[in-house]
């Protein structure tokens, strides 16, 4: 007889964190769409969707029922167990980012301390980037499965223009290593929200640049949605997906969108801190469940605006010619990361050392 | 059975099964991708040990890099089970043999092995982590580090020659 030694206090928790910070995200990202029509609607003088619901918000939901009843069609030329797996990675890749997030402080639940992050591993930024170096795979997949030329000319796109975005990323995020000392992003955010200490935001203002470049090309988004221009490449990577398979994909973009917003605000602008305010001096004011409420919510007012940010660039700026992409991500974002770096590095080095002359 | 011990058995069925499907799947593609589950249950084996800096280079580096690059090879050559040459069977004789061959040098040399003695540290010791490793890699092994630096740049160098003639 096997004995089974499991922590169930401590499974049960991490569950109820993650399937709450899941369907929070998924929330979002259906929300995001929504936002996104009615923003693009301002932007353009219309009023965007108006009619289910009070100030069209049901529209979500309608247009989640209208792609789950639509006819499911796999091409008969398809490799079908791929063509299923791309979607399905997709969005996986997509969700497993929020892992290492801090949405906030601490809470307490009938004694125990939680903490509202699912896991503090020392290493929380390689692993963003190891999930994010994963994300190729859903589009390559999908666009391989299809058999269709434009869906492969259009995953290739997409993959090489992920892996040269992912560098210049890559380099911006060490000079920020390079400030604070380390990789988890606790202990990032910590530190911002430390009184007397800055938002990195104000170290690394060049970085956080290149950052926000680079996390456009990473989700698609315009100015870089090349992978699914549209009048080039028909419909891009998901052109012979059709129902929820398709809405898989469109989703798997909104939740990424979602993920690098709050990403942004946790590495340069405080992540949960609340601005002008000394947490700690309100934990003992307000109780520590209250202010961990009022952290959540700030994380999410700032992961707002970038979300905002996104959807204002899209309506605003026209696509890259692929050449241009190119020239952008290899030859001024990568030198301009490693100038950033140098300057970076010079300063930490002085100011732990001193003037040398 | 605790977490640890039920993890490591998971993580050792998708290790063998991933690597058996590599070698016996006729679809290329499908070859990579079991690959890719093999190096994914291999970084949860690092994590275990309490690598985890190591766990998710090889992550990032086999999984996302190298891995994307055998991808788009594969899939622009497009082969298919069509297309592959059927190799001779003496061929497949002799690699079999010169397989077991190497097997059984490795199981004679690792027989001895003092380390066999010396359990795995599961989810404790510290030379994993990334302060460590660095230290390590900047004051004792600096100079082999650097000297591989050179490599990589002598590599570079190279692809862009030859991608220009």
């Amino acid at each position: 007889m096997i004995q089974l030694a499991i922590d169930l206090a401590f499974v049960l928790e991490k569950a109820i964190l993650i399937g709450g910070i899941i369907s929070v995200s998924l929330l979002v990202a259906m929300y995001s769409t929504w936002a996104e029509r009615k923003v693009a609607g301002f932007m353009q003088d219309r009023l965007g969707p108006n009619r289910a619901g009070p100030f069209g918000l049901f529209q979500p939901l309608a247009d989640g029922l209208k792609l789950f009843m639509k006819e499911e069609i796999i091409p008969n030329a398809s490799n079908k167990f791929l063509f299923i797996l791309g979607p399905g990675l997709a969005m996986m890749t997509a969700m497993m980012t929020s892992a290492v997030i801090p949405w906030g402080k601490q809470i307490e639940i009938f004694g125990r301390t939680v903490d509202l992050q699912i896991a503090d591993i020392n290493i929380g930024i390689l692993y963003i980037f190891a999930v994010l170096s994963m994300g190729v795979y859903g589009i390559m997949i999908g666009g391989w499965a299809s058999n269709n030329k434009f869906s492969l000319l259009a995953a290739l796109r997409g993959a090489s223009q992920m892996i040269s975005y992912e560098l210049a990323m890559g380099l911006s995020i060490i000079a920020l290593l390079m400030l604070t000392g380390s990789l988890s992003l606790k202990t990032i955010v910590e530190l911002q929200s430390a009184s007397g200490g800055w938002w990195n935001i104000v170290y690394q203002p060049l970085g956080f640049l290149i950052f926000i470049v680079c996390a456009f090309a990473e989700c698609n988004r315009t100015p870089f949605d090349l992978p699914e221009a549209e009048n080039e490449l028909n419909f891009g990577y998901h052109q012979e997906y059709s129902s929820m398979k398709l809405g898989f994909y469109l989703f798997a973009e909104y939740i990424n969108m979602f993920m690098s917003s709050v990403l942004m605000a946790t590495l340069y602008f405080g992540g949960y801190d609340i601005p002008f305010v000394n947490d700690a001096s309100l934990i003992e004011s307000m109780g520590m469940n209250m202010v961990a409420v009022l952290q959540g919510l700030s994380l999410f007012l700032k992961a707002a605006f970038f979300i905002f940010v996104f959807m204002w660039v899209r309506w605003t700026i026209p696509r890259f010619r692929y050449d241009q992409l190119m020239h952008l991500g290899w030859k001024v974002m990568i030198p301009l990361a490693l100038i950033n770096m140098l300057i970076t590095a010079i300063v930490v080095l002085i100011k732990e050392n001193g003037w040398p002359f | 059975m605790n977490i640890t011990e039920i993890l490591f058995w998971l993580l050792t069925a998708v290790a063998l099964g991933g690597a058996l499907l590599v070698v016996t799947s006729k679809n290329p593609v499908y070859s990579v991708l079991a690959l890719i589950a093999t190096f994914f249950a291999l970084s949860g084996h690092y994590i275990l040990l309490n690598a985890q800096f190591l766990a998710v280079v090889n992550l990032i580096v086999y999984a996302g890099a190298i891995m994307v690059l055998f991808l788009f090879v594969i899939m622009l050559m497009n082969l298919n089970t069509e297309t592959e040459p059927q190799k001779n069977k003496w061929l497949k004789l002799a690699g079999t043999i010169a397989g077991g061959c190497f097997l059984l040098v490795l199981v004679a040399a690792l027989r001895d092995a003092d380390s066999k003695s010396t359990m795995a540290l599961v989810g404790s010791g510290d030379t994993g982590l990334i302060q460590n490793l660095g230290k390590a890699l900047f004051n004792e092994y600096v100079i082999p580090f650097e000297i591989s630096s050179v490599l990589f740049l002598s590599a570079m160098v190279g692809a862009v020659v030859l991608g220009k003639k």
